[in-house]
């Protein structure tokens, strides 16, 4: 039987996800992702505001930062840092994809 | 099913302690770890040590792996008689398994024997796959059939691979590297927790004509010195079509002319920009009357592309 198509959906800057959401598919305790946003690696939209919402991309982050806790075996501070160096090569990736794309 | 080694897989002696063990992961995984690892085949090499680590670092789980005897990588073996019956609750009939689900199985008895009551709701794991697209199909979106090997669990806690297959519609504009979420895709909540969720990986073949920046598309833009020095209009190909560009007097080599809004477009209204790079072709045979012609130029003209360096290292 052929199954329903389903719709893949961006995780970009625009879509947003709950908490619960970043809790469910990092896997990481409550406490630790807490603590991830403590030290900057999850940035929300409206710190102040009584249920955290963040932008969608950070879905993906979260799911790195649950790979990098576990294969490492790391705490929330280490895996803040790491993170930091993660973005750091996308960045620098990005970077160079684009003077690839440019000098052809 | 197949034999793994998994002692061999991390490079220590089958009577290595636990603190061996571990430094021999750490090592491998500063190596290979794929969020940090340009190594060829990193991620598949990973996931194997990773496996081989996660039974290995565990007491009972090595335990049980020991018992399963010595055999070469690779060789088809069946557990031991007794073997299900130590460690597998009584669990026999291991033809749909293999090692890593059977790893597995006993982690998720382990789970939910301890901490966790038998009738509380988990939530399904969630899956990943990579889906190697097009240029084209990234830009226009698609649909895409994926057919999955997924662990799944049965009630009595234990595992098994299953076909999973997922239809989905790729959204239009989504860049190499990028990562998308089929929602509830993933696998199967026990006692009533909720679906897990499929992750896309997404890689984008190279095509020949254009090149990707995230959303932003390059495309080379070959003119003839002539057409530079006077401006011309041009046909440029663009993933939406073909549209005509002007280019204006006096454009160099390298110059980047943007087509604002013509790069990949995305679902929710983003887009990229289209950039036609100029590369200033000459024509490698030219005849007398047209070397007579540029040396005429050559004489009347007092351009000097190499003024502005020498003046400079002067200085």
């Amino acid at each position: 039987m052929t199954p329903p198509i389903e719709d893949a959906i961006y995780l970009d800057a625009i879509a947003e996800v709950t908490w619960t959401e970043l809790v469910n598919a990092s896997g990481i305790p409550e406490s630790e992702l807490t603590e991830l946003v403590r030290y900057g690696a999850l940035v929300p939209r409206n710190p102040d505001a009584p249920t955290l919402t963040f932008e969608a991309r950070y879905l993906a982050v979260a799911k790195t930062a649950s790979r990098i806790r576990h294969d490492f075996e790391l705490d929330a501070h280490g895996v803040s840092i790491v993170l930091c160096y993660v973005e750091r090569i996308e960045r620098l990736e990005a970077e160079l994809r684009a003077l690839r794309a440019h000098l052809g | 099913m197949k034999y793994k080694d998994y002692y061999a897989i991390l490079g220590v002696a089958k009577d290595a302690n636990a603190d061996e063990i571990k430094t021999a992961y750490r090592k491998l995984a500063r190596k290979f770890h794929p969020d940090v690892s340009k190594e060829k085949d990193a991620e598949e090499k990973f996931k194997e040590m990773s496996e081989a680590y996660e039974t290995l670092k565990d007491p009972e789980k090595r335990a049980a792996y020991d018992q399963l005897g010595s055999h070469r990588p690779g060789e088809e073996f069946r557990p031991p008689p007794d073997w299900g019956q130590q460690f597998a609750q009584g669990r026999g009939g291991f033809e749909d398994i293999d090692l890593e689900s059977l790893f597995a199985g006993l982690a998720g008895r382990q789970a939910r024997g301890g901490a966790r009551r038998a009738d509380m709701p988990i939530p399904g794991s969630d899956y990943e796959a990579v889906v190697r697209l097009s240029f084209m199909q990234a830009f226009n979106g698609t649909e895409v059939d994926l057919e999955l090997s997924a662990i799944e669990w049965s009630p009595d806690g234990g595992a098994r691979r299953v076909p999973h297959r997922v239809r989905t519609r790729i959204p239009p504009g989504v860049a190499n590297g990028e990562k998308l979420r089929v929602p509830g895709k993933g696998g199967k909540g026990v006692n009533g927790g909720p679906d897990g969720d499929l992750y896309l990986d997404i890689e984008v073949v190279p095509h020949p004509t254009y090149r990707t920046s995230g959303k932003d598309v390059y495309v080379d833009l070959p003119l003839s010195p002539w057409e530079a020095i006077l401006g011309t209009s041009v046909r440029l190909p663009t993933p939406a079509g073909a549209v005509t560009l002007k280019v204006p007097p006096g454009t160099r080599s390298g110059q980047e002319l943007r087509l604002s809004g013509r790069g990949m477009k995305r679902a929710t209204g983003e887009a990229g920009h289209l950039h036609a790079i100029v590369r200033i072709e000459v024509p490698t045979v030219v005849d007398d009357r047209q070397k007579a012609l540029y040396k005429e130029l050559a004489d009347i003209s007092n351009f000097d592309p190499r003024g502005e360096p020498e003046r400079e290292a002067a200085q």
